[in-house]
């Protein structure tokens, strides 16, 4: 071999192991940071304080709403009566989106008339699909302005209706959203899961 | 590898090469590395005693990141930080590892500061024209010293309360402003929440923002004279034709990839620690730390962490507490004087007499031994050893203007010895 | 002085220090627990009878029944069924039955949090604890133990090991006598035989030295992984080094 022969192969091995070391450097900074990224997620403890909550429904009587905190959330249980189910569809053409298709604000068990899983019963989260505050109760029908009743935002004047669907018109652009939830039995609600596993 | 500097007159190489053009042009990056990193001249013959500052650097960043994401969970009230530590331990994913990584970090950067600081005793790195960075490096020591004693505070454990309890107590041994003193350290009339809360700041940001600054001043420094070398000559004294020195090799590629693979053996005896013994019986993670902090209750066996105990023990051989304190004090200090203590023609230990050689050999089981022995109670034999090495301790310092001078010193090569 | 005789020198010191003899606050050396973290079924019977006889008045507080459930490989309905009394989901952390402020008032002291105390006092130090009781005609609850002298905890587990007296040996030294623990004497046999006594003991510091730290089995199994790693590393960037160190000479 001539000394440019072995200054080739010097070379060349050099380059290779360069790129050989660079490389699993670059693998091992990778697999480092994975643990930092990790801790970023909700911990345990966030888990178990995020768990599903149980809302006792048994004496909430029809036209009433509760207040309840899931994940540190806050969600509406209304139980809707007669006359509320029956204004339900007069506001239709005012909806943005009345069919429920944008699909990421409610599960497809929520994709109905009512948006819930019995008729009577709307659970919704309590922030306006706007930026986040909590919308106030306006349930009294005003047949004048047109307002068959629902949820007014007193942050940017959002408006939604007895079944949580937003208003054309409004800053908000989606209805609000439905939480997972499912009827442990008649009088009870568990929100966060809607799976039958406890 | 392709360089992407861009001379005058010369089109840049590509959109990277227009890049770094547009960069230099209105900030030095390009000679800024050059000068400080790739193209920085340090001696040939480098050994392995030469890696412990660039161990250092990386501990640092290692420290600054674990800590971050520590304080990201950590609570710093007395109510709730012992617990908030437990809650990174179980219930963050890959709390446990992180915490690990922070209390393994710190028992390892005093590992290799004091090795690094032993390497300037071998070579005499502290000496003409380098006793400022020495002076710097000193103040990185108290700093980091500080550091350490604040973080301990935080997990709020037995050894932590107590141990700040005796330590800051100490300062009250300082007449006429001692009590005030120690009441402005604590915020309050006993170890409490308020305390805790302002070492917490004191842990991660003042003392940290510190270091940083140290350091960065350190390496400015040591870039302005050059670095040492094991035979403690000035390479600078024989350059080339281009002005770089004979003895002395670039920073890139020679001394980054020797540096790499010093970085990696350390990562794996460090991260056995971590994975393997992160308690390490006891030493890194006192036992007693894992009980809450108890006002009414002093553990059996109060001892700092093992890298203070060289001069906690001092302070204990002596039977006074003002004398006591100031003997502390003067243990830690001393070392910063070793430019003018040290009255040797030559730098390196490879050239000096066996007066030297003794002393050093000496110091070095004379430090051990006092850090084993401020791990033990102060009962019995323990006193008089105590007393014994403490004695040392400061003979080594205070008696080496006299061996020095007198040491007989071999002829120091022109060009350092490299055997390749 | 080479590194390696350096670091050497610091491994042998520190090797001393943590395989030296544990002795207890009251002078007695403590028996060796040996306790094996790998055996699940010791862990599951560990944390039956922890949560049996222990968690009526201690708690564990930071621990949750699901990190139980997963490790010692039970299933939701096992965990509800064999573990859990009082608490409803298994994110829950194990608390004690008895309130703070009562058990305070009955004790003096309230009984401590269980979580940490294996790595707080060892494994050794509880095993030996839980085997020391022994009668004592004026203690408030019947009771000393020669691990923890003037303990306030009962003898919970008289049923199962029995009462135990301690006998002491007398020394005279310059005229001064003293009296120090030789062994204890069964009085009242318990359901459990010696040998059976010991393994529930141990089953239940198993458990205990478990809580003190769940992570550790995977922690050491992800260890072995990483070095691998980097000695892989090294090698390469040894391979490197050498290489670019050819031009020095």
């Amino acid at each position: 071999m001539t000394e440019d022969d072995v200054d080739r192969i010097d070379r060349n091995r050099r380059h290779f192991l360069t790129v050989a070391t660079v490389a699993t450097g670059v693998v091992g900074a990778g697999f480092a940071a994975i643990p930092f990224l990790a801790s970023l997620k909700p911990s345990a403890r966030a888990q178990a304080l995020g768990a599903p909550v149980e809302v006792p429904i048994g004496s909430i009587q029809p036209g009433e709403m509760v207040r309840v905190l899931w994940r540190g959330r806050l969600v509406f249980v209304l139980r809707r009566d007669e006359d509320m189910l029956a204004r339900l569809p007069e506001t239709i053409g005012e909806l943005r989106d009345p069919n429920s298709e944008v699909v990421d604000q409610q599960p497809e068990y929520a994709v109905n008339d009512t948006r819930s899983v019995r008729p009577e019963w709307l659970v919704v989260e309590g922030s306006c699909t706007h930026l986040g505050c909590a919308p106030l109760e306006d349930f009294e029908p005003r047949p004048v302005e047109g307002w068959g009743g629902g949820f007014f935002c007193p942050c940017h004047g959002s408006k939604f209706d007895l079944a949580g669907r937003v208003y054309k018109g409004v800053p908000a652009p989606t209805n609000l959203r439905v939480p997972p939830h499912r009827f442990v039995r008649d009088d009870l609600i568990l929100i966060g899961q809607d799976t039958g596993a406890a | 590898m392709a360089r992407v500097e861009a001379e005058v007159g010369k089109r840049p190489e590509g959109f990277l090469g227009g890049l770094v053009k547009w960069i230099d042009d209105r900030f030095p990056m390009t000679e800024t590395l050059k000068y400080h990193a790739t193209e920085y001249y340090a001696s040939k013959n480098f050994n392995w005693w030469f890696v412990f500052g660039v161990l250092a650097f990386v501990v640092l960043a290692m420290q600054l990141v674990t800590g971050i994401f520590l304080t990201m969970n950590y609570k710093p009230a007395a109510a709730e930080a012992f617990a908030s530590v437990e809650y990174i331990m179980r219930d963050v994913e890959w709390g446990w590892l992180i915490r690990y990584l922070h209390s393994t970090g710190a028992s390892f950067f005093f590992i290799v500061v004091y090795l690094h600081m032993f390497r300037a005793m071998l070579y005499g790195s502290y000496k003409k024209p380098r006793e400022l960075i020495w002076l710097i490096g000193m103040m990185i020591f108290f700093v980091l010293m500080a550091e350490g004693f604040a973080g301990y505070l935080l997990p709020w454990g037995q050894m932590s309360y107590w141990g700040a309890q005796v330590i800051i107590s100490l300062f009250g041994a300082i007449p006429v402003i001692g009590d005030t003193l120690v009441e402005y350290i604590r915020g309050d009339y006993s170890i409490s929440d308020i305390t805790l809360n302002r070492f917490f700041a004191l842990h991660v940001i003042v003392l940290p923002l510190s270091l940083i600054g140290l350091v960065f001043v350190h390496i400015v420094a040591l870039h302005e004279v050059g670095s040492n070398n094991p035979d403690g000559i000035e390479i600078k004294k024989n350059k080339d034709a281009n002005g770089k020195p004979v003895d002395g090799i670039a920073f890139h590629p020679y001394h980054t990839s020797k540096d790499l693979v010093a970085i990696i053996v350390f990562l794996m005896i460090f991260f056995a620690v971590v994975f393997f013994a992160p308690d390490m019986g006891g030493l890194f993670l006192e036992h007693a730390n894992f009980e809450p902090a108890n006002m009414t209750t002093t553990p059996e066996h109060i001892a700092p962490v093992w890298y203070y105990t060289p001069y906690y023990a001092i302070l204990r051989a002596v039977p006074d507490k003002l004398w006591g304190f100031i003997l502390f004090v003067l243990a830690v200090l001393l070392p910063v004087f070793l430019p003018w203590l040290d009255r040797c023609r030559v730098r390196s230990i490879r050239y000096r007499g066996w007066m030297y050689k003794t002393a050093l050999t000496v110091f070095v089981i004379t430090f051990v031994t006092l850090g084993w022995l401020g791990l033990q109670p102060a009962t019995g034999t323990y006193v008089l050893l105590a007393r014994i090495f403490s004695v040392l301790y400061f003979a080594f310092f205070l008696l080496m203007p006299y061996y020095t001078a007198k040491d007989k010193t071999k002829p120091v090569p022109e060009r350092v010895v490299y055997h390749g | 002085m080479g590194k390696l005789k350096v670091i050497a020198r610091l491994l042998a010191i520190v090797g001393l220090i943590a395989t030296s003899q544990s002795f207890a606050a009251g002078g007695a050396a403590l028996e060796h627990a040996e306790i094996d973290q790998g055996n699940i079924s010791s862990l599951q019977r560990g944390a039956r009878n922890f949560m049996n006889y222990c968690s009526g008045c201690h708690s564990a507080k930071y621990v949750r029944f699901k990190t139980i459930g997963k490790y010692l490989e039970l299933s939701e309905e096992q965990l509800i069924d064999n573990l859990m009394f009082n608490a409803g989901k298994s994110f829950e952390t194990i608390n004690a039955a008895m309130p703070a402020d009562s058990a305070k008032r009955w004790f003096g002291t309230p009984p401590p949090d269980m979580s940490l105390m294996a790595r707080a006092k060892g494994a050794d130090y509880v095993y030996t604890f839980l085997k020391s009781f022994h009668v004592d005609p004026d203690s408030p609850t019947g009771v000393d133990n020669t691990v923890l002298v003037g303990t306030s905890m009962p003898h919970v587990l008289w049923e199962l090991q029995g009462f135990q007296k301690a006998l002491y040996s007398e020394h005279t030294e310059e005229g001064v006598t003293s009296h120090s623990f030789k062994e204890f004497e069964l009085v009242t046999e318990g359901s459990l035989g010696a040998d059976d006594y010991d393994e529930f003991v141990r089953d239940t510091v198993n458990f205990l030295a478990y809580i003190a730290e769940p992570i550790r089995s995977e922690r050491r199994k992800l260890g072995v992984w990483v070095i691998m790693f980097l000695i892989f590393f090294w090698i390469l960037s040894a391979m490197l080094k050498k290489q670019i160190w050819k031009d020095v000479t």
